[in-house]
């Protein structure tokens, strides 16, 4: 340790004020520090002592809660694969290693050109290298169907950390989720890769007899205009190469084609647990968001009218991104509401516009990633009322 | 009467090396300093003393032009050794070499009974020209009171839950007497009630529960509810346009002696405490004492920081430094100058933190007595968690709101936000717990001094 503290002492001069490398002073800072956290002492004024938590922590604390997320997905996208070619036989380990191949080039791709554009950033701009990225790399991979090309998905971080996130001034200044609008450019640029039969990996091999490529969400569309109940079509599909795909325990589980990292309810509510507990993510918004689908699900079904109007409530909670996106998108806490009243109410409208938009707009299936961008927009407007709020009480206090 | 207030947000720093509820007397350092940038709101400080001038205990040392009627004076007797000045002769501090035996200057003593009828002027007068007065802080903005002003209320809070603070029931034992008084003299001062406000847990002295004459509240949660702006929030919070004033018993305790034994007594008991002190325990001095002498002999090791206050709020001094006006606490602590190997994610019951993120465990044992240092423990980020500084601040103010006016510079914004019941100390917790190392009470200082210019 002693010996890689004193070369980076050795180089430092460089970098700082008049040395030859003074423009990547930042790039240098942000590897230095993550090596070695920075020996700096507070001021001769104002808080002596320091919390021992910083960004780097919290943005880990993120990062672990997305792993049972991760592999489960590696193991799922390979467990899909074999499914859909009919190899139901294939072992644990063959499922896991197709589900690697498949997903670690996209994580790294979406890490290599997010933290490349940071760091050409951080020494133009001369900000700090901010880790807001680390989570970000990581969300991105896990809300892209397995087999999207790899170009697509450097195109797309590309747009999101530059448009989404620099061009505000970087992390804590973006008003949209990076990661969503990185998910969000891909939906509307390259509709045809993002959507349809693209959620299970198929490579080279032919695909078994009766596989179909269709996603909870589209059956539910189709079902409420051929007007068949939906959950006896969910629980009839995939008879022959894959029964009982979509029954509600095997959803819940995640075990079905999706994107990587968001088909299993279980694993993000795993993932919800650690944010909960280590208080990385906002409870209030996990669960108004949570609380709001379901509540709409069942004001549809009060009103009924259509199949999938009529498809009971708690479905809505299991298909589709709901719940990935309630745990690690909408907790976000630069471009979720700032306060704490302002939380629940932009949870509750992220899962009712998620179910609405579900139901009402076919589409657009997967309704929790617009529903995000929309409150994204919007919850500025929310803490505006709330801080107003907190003005007004203040004055009439004054005025009794 | 007195009102019960329960909080629960906030969160108490149980730092090692708390004072044991011991009183030392020792050898009275050799020199005392008291320094014009203890009080805020003054702008231009003029000294009326020379260096080799002698002076009593109670002597005018200077005085300030926003208030030519407050005199600052000495707190001991014995000879100018030094004025010092800084950047365009700014008066920094008058530095004086104490005599053995401290000899007063003679103020006029009063009876409780003559008290009773005193006249508000002569009240003043006694206060402003004894050097008492500056004791009485204002809020809003936490600046030396204005005499010409009538406050709605006077607050004093009579127990700290800063981290190592002292017992107050040791600080100020036996004194009933003097307190009273001093409360009797307030009440004169103020159009409203003198509250003096107490901890439901902590033992209350009798110095506070006896008090006749005051609203004696009660309060508990943990810190910050021991700052006195948190309780003035909840017992009658300041309105725009409208003036409390705040005073620490101790400045009661002066008061009562100004008047029941004619001096100016700046003698005053502080705990010296951190977990870098063989001895955390009191001593008796005098304001501004010089600290050498108190730790001399008296560290585990060299390299430390002495703190004039307690380590949320108080000011790094140096080992030869001297302590603050209104100080009555030193806190040692160990220097934080060291890189850690990927210390931003390396885990540790050791390390305090009021989070529970990944490797921070010190939520497990709230109970358990931390040492910690003055490491930054990360660098400074902008905003990026947020909720965090509302569960510290058992207030109905938002405090990330009003940073962000302050930063904005937006003067309506921070009246609206209520800069008018906050100083450094009710947000100073903040400061602590927060994630991107913001300079919080920095910053609420030049949004303070914004809106007071404007």
């Amino acid at each position: 340790m002693d010996f890689i503290k004193h070369q980076i002492e050795k180089i430092k001069p460089n970098f700082e004020k008049g040395g030859k490398w003074e423009k990547h002073y930042y790039s240098f800072e942000a590897l230095e520090t993550f090596l070695f956290a920075p020996a700096t002492t507070n001021g001769i004024k104002g808080a002596q002592i320091r919390d021992a938590i910083d960004l780097k922590r919290l943005m880990m604390t993120v990062i672990i809660s997305m792993v049972p997320c991760l592999l489960f997905g590696m193991w799922n996208v390979g467990h899909q694969h074999f499914l859909a070619i009919g190899q139901a036989s294939a072992t644990f380990g063959q499922k896991f290693w197709v589900g690697i191949v498949q997903v670690m080039p996209v994580v790294v791709v979406s890490y290599g050109v997010g933290l490349g554009i940071e760091f050409i950033f951080a020494t133009f701009r001369r900000h700090p290298v901010n880790e807001g990225f680390l989570v970000t790399g990581m969300l991105i991979p896990l809300v892209m169907p397995p087999d999207i090309p790899l170009w697509q998905v450097a195109i797309a971080t590309a747009f999101a950390v530059i448009i989404g996130k620099e061009a505000f001034g970087g992390t804590g200044m973006n008003v949209l989720n990076v990661a969503l609008t990185a998910r969000a450019f891909l939906y509307f640029a390259y509709p045809t890769d993002i959507s349809g039969s693209v959620w299970t990996y198929l490579g080279d091999a032919k695909a078994a007899a009766g596989y179909s490529g269709a996603t909870p969400l589209s059956l539910a569309a189709d079902a409420a205009t051929t007007g068949t109940n939906v959950v006896s079509s969910l629980n009839s599909f995939g008879a022959g190469w894959n029964e009982g795909v979509f029954s509600f325990s095997n959803m819940f589980m995640g075990i079905m084609p999706g994107c990587i990292g968001e088909t299993s309810t279980l694993m993000c509510l795993i993932g919800a647990f650690i944010l909960i507990a280590t208080g990385a993510g906002s409870w209030k918004v996990i669960v108004s968001v949570f609380g709001g689908a379901y509540a709409m699900g069942l004001l549809l079904n009060l009103i009924g009218g259509n199949a999938f109007m009529e498809m009971p409530a708690h479905y809505h909670l299991v298909i589709g991104g709901l719940a990935f996106g309630a745990v690690f998108m909408a907790t976000d806490p630069v471009t979720a509401s700032q306060t704490e009243t302002g939380k629940w109410i932009y949870g509750i409208l992220i899962g009712m516009f998620t179910v609405l938009i579900r139901v009402f707009n076919p589409a657009y299936p997967e309704g929790i990633m617009l529903a995000i961008l929309l409150m994204n927009v919007f919850a500025p407007l929310i803490d505006y009322f709330v801080v107003n709020a907190n003005k007004k009480r203040r004055l009439q206090r004054a005025t009794v | 009467m007195g009102k019960l207030i329960r909080l629960k947000k906030g969160f108490t720093i149980n730092l090692a090396g708390k004072a044991a509820p011991k009183v030392v007397e020792t050898e009275q350092p050799e020199t005392f300093v008291i320094k014009p940038t203890d009080f805020f709101g003054t702008y231009m400080p003029k000294p009326v003393v020379k260096e080799g001038d002698t002076v009593k205990a109670g002597t005018v040392l200077f005085h300030d032009k926003k208030h030519e009627n407050v005199m600052y004076t000495s707190p001991v007797s014995g000879e100018i050794v030094e004025i010092k000045r800084g950047e365009k002769r700014k008066l920094l501090e008058i530095k004086i070499l104490a005599d053995k035996k401290v000899e007063h200057e003679p103020f006029k003593k009063y009876s409780v009974s003559e008290i009773a009828n005193l006249s508000i002027a002569d009240l003043k007068d006694q206060l402003l020209k004894s050097g008492v007065w500056p004791m009485l802080v204002q809020r809003p903005f936490g600046v030396v009171a204005d005499p010409a002003v009538t406050p709605k209320a006077i607050h004093i809070s009579a127990f700290d839950t800063h981290p190592l603070a002292p017992d107050y029931s040791i600080l100020y034992k036996g004194q009933d007497q003097f307190f009273q008084v001093g409360v009797d003299v307030l009440k004169k001062l103020t159009s409203g009630a003198v509250h003096v406000n107490t901890h439901t847990t902590s033992e209350i002295s009798t110095v506070f529960s006896q008090v006749k004459g005051a609203e004696v509240n009660k309060f508990s949660g943990p810190h910050p509810v021991g700052c006195v702006g948190v309780q003035i929030h909840h017992i009658d919070p300041i309105n725009k346009g409208q003036i409390v004033w705040t005073i620490t018993p101790a400045g009661v305790i002066q008061i009562g002696k100004l008047f029941l034994n004619g001096i100016y007594d700046a003698s005053k008991l502080i705990a010296v405490t951190g977990s870098e002190v063989k001895n955390p325990q009191y001593y008796k001095t005098y304001t501004g004492a010089s600290v050498k002498k108190l730790l001399e002999n008296n560290l585990k090791q060299d390299h430390v920081r002495v703190i004039s206050g307690n380590p949320l709020t108080g000011i790094s001094i140096g080992k030869e430094g001297h302590l603050g006006f209104f100080d009555q606490q030193l806190s040692v602590l160990p220097e934080g100058d060291y890189a850690e190997f990927i210390g931003w994610i390396t885990p540790g019951e050791r390390k305090l933190s009021f989070h529970r993120a990944i490797g921070l465990f010190s939520f497990l044992s709230p109970n358990k007595e931390r040492v910690v240092d003055t490491n930054t423990h990360g660098e400074p980020r902008s905003f990026v968690q947020t909720g965090i500084f509302e569960q510290v601040t058992p207030m109905d103010v938002l405090p990330t709101y009003l940073l962000k006016s302050i930063l904005a510079e937006d003067i309506d914004e921070m009246e609206a936000l209520g800069i008018y019941e906050v100083i450094e100390e009710d947000l100073a917790l903040c400061e602590f717990v927060d994630v991107s190392k913001h300079k919080v009470q920095e910053i609420l200082r030049e949004g303070i001094e914004l809106v007071q210019h404007s």
